[in-house]
């Protein structure tokens, strides 16, 4: 018994054919179930693709590493759901690339943060967290009221999320530059245009400051559509336990 | 080669390999560890079949015990809803705040409830004891912009104030500078007005200038006297509390670009029965009506 490696260990050609078949066993395991992801996301109404300046907020939201202190995940257990809202389902994130989950919390969760606060209080608390909540221990975020947002290449923004997977069309990335604006002017020239293209967006001045686009629009704008897309009221929890 | 051979110096087995007359002993490992190795192997075994496991087309498989997540955390919501219905229906079907309070175990449970659901919810805006900042009213003083009584703190919590809501409360302090209603000496007189109206001491010659134009743009909301009207949101401007601050530059800085501060609706957040417990909690904070 101890000797039977020699099979192996003598013949170069059957212990290449060997390996190859245990490491595709191993492939195989971890591989097979990706192509049956799409039936672990749960079918819900509502999820539509970032809006381009929603997008604009997702990228500052990542670029300040916002994630290494906020979740966004409501978990399915009691207390969370207490706190936070309903548990997020894997649908709400699809659109996510990358996804920001998250597993640290020394802030608060996020995923259901969308319109439980005014835009003022969020541009109050970006710029200075202590003013609000003096218990706070959050770094202030000044600078994104005074920089300018940089989208002159929002166009490819949508086009590498439509390269992983999001359903942006062409009319959608042609549009991108006039919907980013159009979101914070209730009064543009395409606004049923742009509603329809993302229904539901959420359209004002999010900074107060109407002569610019701020960092600070895109990254409310963010913040008030997490989480507030799915419309709970016809979701139907029981079709969908797992 | 089917017979053992002992190494002799160590007296351990070899494993029959050889190479220029080097051996390799054969050390086995640990019993302690192999034995940890199969039970955890047996264990994922278990597991496998009991929960939910492997991914199929269609679906995955759900394990013989049918786990989910999901199922369990509402169960357990609707275990803790069912152990507070009766306290719950019994805040719901309250008529008054002194129906509440005269029941001291429900105006306990309304106040835990409702001082947990604060922690949540409100304290981010409004402070941890609902002190208020600038630009978020004290709950703590017995002024109240849109009421205090446990009616009106109950419909601002469920409809908000210029919130998303259909029915938001809905005032609109004008941005009298910006839009070129006043210009910009008729605000310096209006700041001195206000100034004196809320007693102190202002320049006289501006307040008899501002007189007409108080008259004419701010009376229908704040009242003759100043005294300023729930009905409407309308602030009263006699007193010392001031949302955004009462010197001559905030005063000034709210007459030209005017406030609309923004409460969030919680009707979709909070069940009827949170915010009531909410409404008496915000009400016993000191000023409830």
């Amino acid at each position: 018994m101890l000797n039977r490696h020699e099979i192996f260990e003598k013949r170069s050609l059957l212990l290449t054919v060997a390996i190859l078949f245990v490491v595709a066993i191993g492939g195989v395991v971890e591989i097979a179930p990706l192509f049956y992801l799409e039936s672990t996301i749960e079918k819900v109404k509502g999820v539509r693709p970032y809006s381009p300046l929603e997008l604009a907020g997702r990228n500052i939201y990542i670029r300040e590493g916002c994630y290494t202190c906020h979740s966004q995940m409501v978990r399915p257990l009691r207390d969370e759901v207490e706190r936070y809202g309903h548990y997020s389902l894997a649908a709400e994130s699809m659109y996510d690339h990358p996804f920001q989950w998250g597993s640290k919390r020394s802030g608060p969760d996020l995923a259901r943060v969308g319109g439980k606060y005014s835009d003022a209080w969020h541009q109050q608390h970006l710029i200075d967290p202590r003013s609000v909540v003096p218990e706070s221990i959050m770094p202030p975020y000044a600078f994104l009221d005074k920089r300018e947002l940089d989208y002159s290449n929002v166009e490819a923004w949508l086009k590498a999320n439509r390269a992983v997977g999001v359903p942006y069309t062409d009319e959608m990335i042609e549009n991108a530059k006039t919907d980013l604006e159009a979101q914070i002017d209730p009064f543009s020239d395409v606004y049923d245009e742009f509603l329809a293209r993302y229904p539901n967006a959420q359209i004002r001045n999010f900074d107060g400051d109407a002569r610019s686009v701020s960092e600070m629009d895109a990254m409310i704008a963010y913040l008030q559509v997490l989480g507030t897309m799915v419309d709970f009221s016809t979701y139907e929890p029981e079709e969908n336990y797992r | 080669m089917t017979d053992k051979e002992i190494d002799e110096p160590t007296g351990v087995e070899t494993t029959g390999h050889e190479w220029d007359g080097i051996k390799e002993l054969n050390n086995p490992l640990p019993r302690w560890w192999l034995i940890i190795l199969w039970i955890t192997v047996i264990w994922s075994v278990i597991y496998w079949v009991l929960m939910p496991s492997w991914p199929g087309i269609t679906g995955h498989f759900a394990g013989l015990r049918n786990h989910s997540e999901r199922a369990n955390v509402d169960a357990a919501i609707a275990a803790l809803e069912t152990e507070r219905s009766a306290q719950m229906q019994q805040l719901l079907s309250a008529t008054s705040i002194d129906e509440i309070e005269r029941d001291p175990q429900l105006l306990q449970f309304a106040m835990n409830a409702g001082g947990s659901l604060f922690g949540d919810n409100c304290a981010t805006c409004h402070g941890a004891g609902g002190q208020g900042f600038v630009g978020y009213p004290s709950l703590v003083d017995d002024t109240w912009l849109w009421g205090g009584t446990l009616d009106d703190i109950q419909k601002t919590l469920h409809h908000g104030i210029r919130s998303t809501h259909p029915e938001t409360r809905l005032s609109i302090m004008m941005a009298y500078g910006e839009t070129g209603a006043f210009s910009s000496d008729q605000i310096d007189d209006l700041v001195e007005y206000v100034t004196y109206l809320s007693g102190r001491e202002a320049d006289s010659e501006a307040v008899v200038r501002a007189r007409a134009d108080f008259t004419q743009q701010c009376v229908s909301c704040h009242g003759a006297d100043g005294t300023g009207d729930p009905q409407q949101g309308a602030p009263d401007l006699t007193d010392a509390i001031w949302l955004y601050g009462g010197d001559r530059k905030d005063l000034r800085e709210t007459l030209y670009y005017g406030r609309a501060g923004v409460m969030p609706h919680w009707t979709e957040r909070l069940s009827d029965e949170q915010i009531t417990a909410l409404a008496v909690y915000v009400h016993s904070l000191g000023g409830g009506e």
